[in-house]
């Protein structure tokens, strides 16, 4: 194989809740530094899609790879790995919440803190470097011992991302992560991402945010109906839509830009 | 009311002070040995009502819905002379704390399963995400904000505990009831006495209902 080994392979994943099938046979390979967009309607399974890769779906048929590993369940079968082997994984694996999701009963600092001590065995004065370095790379090193309750919404969702970029992740999943937030935080948050994205970390994007998707997407995927109807760089897809769905989805956010 | 001879409050509870305090010493023994066995269950039983496999689950359940049926007095007569028909003799004291514990146990596990039934799902997914393992969630993430939401219940049911305690006096355990009732055999200061236990019994649970504020004030930042 001339071509260097994906970060992230997705050979036809399948993944039903009770009699339907949300994900109907995806293939994807990320290669590292890509930034890949996910785009397309709501219950097109995307969310689903970026849930199984962090191993909080199961999914029933196919395989996940990360860095030529196989997620979650064992080489040759479909069985679910043991918890300490899953853990192991997810460890490797950040993701960033639509709902940010930060513990409430921990400041910022310790929100970062928690998984580089806990999971990945650091000294806490080492771990606490590494938050403080990353709170203030996400512009919050003034509000390390705020509680979440007392930070804004864009302000929780960057201490989220910085708790799930200090681990060094291979890759992070950020899913919908501006959907909850007020029009006038999406920026502080997209800003933070394209940063990281500058820095050539890998990552997978479901987003709504077509300007953000345009300029710092290295691929888009349009998925419809759990399958990948189409992708390629966002000029090309974006201006020529093979598609009349991709041509209708992006109409509609047409219709919405000023 | 003030005089201090013979036949007056005063004089009559100075007599009976050992015995009250001896009584009040047991009660107090009673509700901490009860409220702290019947936590440690709770937290077990909640945690294995709310993660355990089903034939856990359905044991607890068991348990749970058996035991918060049945009167506390059936359960404490059933310890004490239930247990030592099938050949199992303890004191009364030892068949007290069965009971209430036992029943303790069963409303804290509830309280402590709708705790952390009522954390939102994403604070799992989100401890999943950083690779904290069941135990490490639950330690770190989950039940530190389950204390927060059981504390207004478990101050409920340990001030109901401290009140079943007077149950026991049926078989014979000399808690501050019995105690009380004893030394009303003996002067016959009916009102006098009941409204003294009934003001001790008070200030044990007032104690109780502090320690709960308290507690909480302490978890005040744990909110959404």
């Amino acid at each position: 194989m001339a071509e260097p080994q994906p970060l992230l392979r997705a050979i036809d994943v399948h993944k039903k809740f009770g009699d339907v099938e949300v994900l109907k046979g995806i293939d994807i390979d990320v290669q590292k530094g890509e930034v890949l967009a996910i785009i397309g309607s709501s219950g097109s399974g995307k969310t689903t899609f970026l849930r199984c890769i962090n191993l909080l779906e199961e999914f029933h048929q196919g395989e996940i790879q990360v860095d030529g590993e196989r997620i979650g369940y064992t080489a040759g079968s479909h069985k679910r790995l043991g918890e300490a082997a899953i853990a192991a994984q997810r460890a490797r694996i950040g993701m960033v919440f639509q709902s940010f999701n930060l513990f409430p009963h921990m400041t910022a600092e310790q929100n970062v803190t928690l998984g580089l001590i806990k999971v990945q065995g650091r000294r806490k004065e080492e771990a606490v470097e590494i938050a403080r370095r990353w709170l203030d790379r996400v512009g919050l090193a003034e509000r390390r011992d705020h509680y979440p309750y007392q930070l804004s919404g864009g302000q929780q969702q960057r201490v989220a991302i910085a708790r799930a970029v200090s681990m060094e992740p291979k890759l992070v999943l950020f899913d919908e992560v501006t959907s909850a937030l007020d029009p006038e935080l999406v920026s502080e948050v997209l800003a933070v991402m394209q940063d990281l994205a500058k820095s050539g970390m890998t990552m997978l994007v479901v987003s709504h945010e077509m300007s953000f998707v345009r300029a710092v997407a290295t691929r888009v995927v349009f998925m419809e109906a759990g399958r990948i109807a189409e992708e390629g760089p966002p000029a090309e897809l974006f201006a020529r839509p093979k598609s009349e769905r991709l041509a209708a989805f992006l109409g509609r956010f047409h219709g919405l830009a000023h | 009311m003030f005089s201090f001879e013979p036949g007056t409050f005063l004089f009559e509870a100075w007599v009976a002070r050992n015995q009250l305090l001896a009584g009040l010493a047991v009660t107090a023994q009673l509700s901490v040995i009860t409220i702290f066995a019947g936590s440690v269950i709770g937290v077990f039983g909640g945690v294995g009502l709310t993660y355990g496999p089903l034939p856990i689950r359905f044991l607890l359940r068991v348990y749970v819905d058996a035991v918060r049926g049945i009167p506390v007095l059936v359960l404490i007569l059933f310890s004490y002379y239930g247990l030592a028909l099938l050949g199992i003799h303890i004191s009364p004291f030892t068949a007290g704390v069965v009971a209430l514990g036992g029943f303790c146990g069963a409303h804290m596990s509830e309280t402590v399963r709708g705790a952390l039934e009522s954390i939102p799902a994403g604070q799992t997914e989100a401890a999943k995400a950083i690779g904290l393992r069941f135990t490490q969630r639950l330690r770190y993430v989950l039940l530190p904000q389950a204390v927060r939401r059981l504390l207004p219940p478990w101050v409920n049911t340990g001030v109901e505990m401290v009140k079943g305690t007077t149950l026991l006096s049926i078989i014979g355990v000399v808690e501050l009831l019995l105690a009380t009732q004893q030394t009303i055999a003996r002067n016959y200061l009916i009102l006098q006495f009941y409204f003294a236990a009934g003001m001790l019994y008070v200030l044990v649970n007032i104690t109780i209902s502090q320690l709960g504020a308290l507690l909480e004030r302490r978890t005040a930042h744990l909110r959404y």
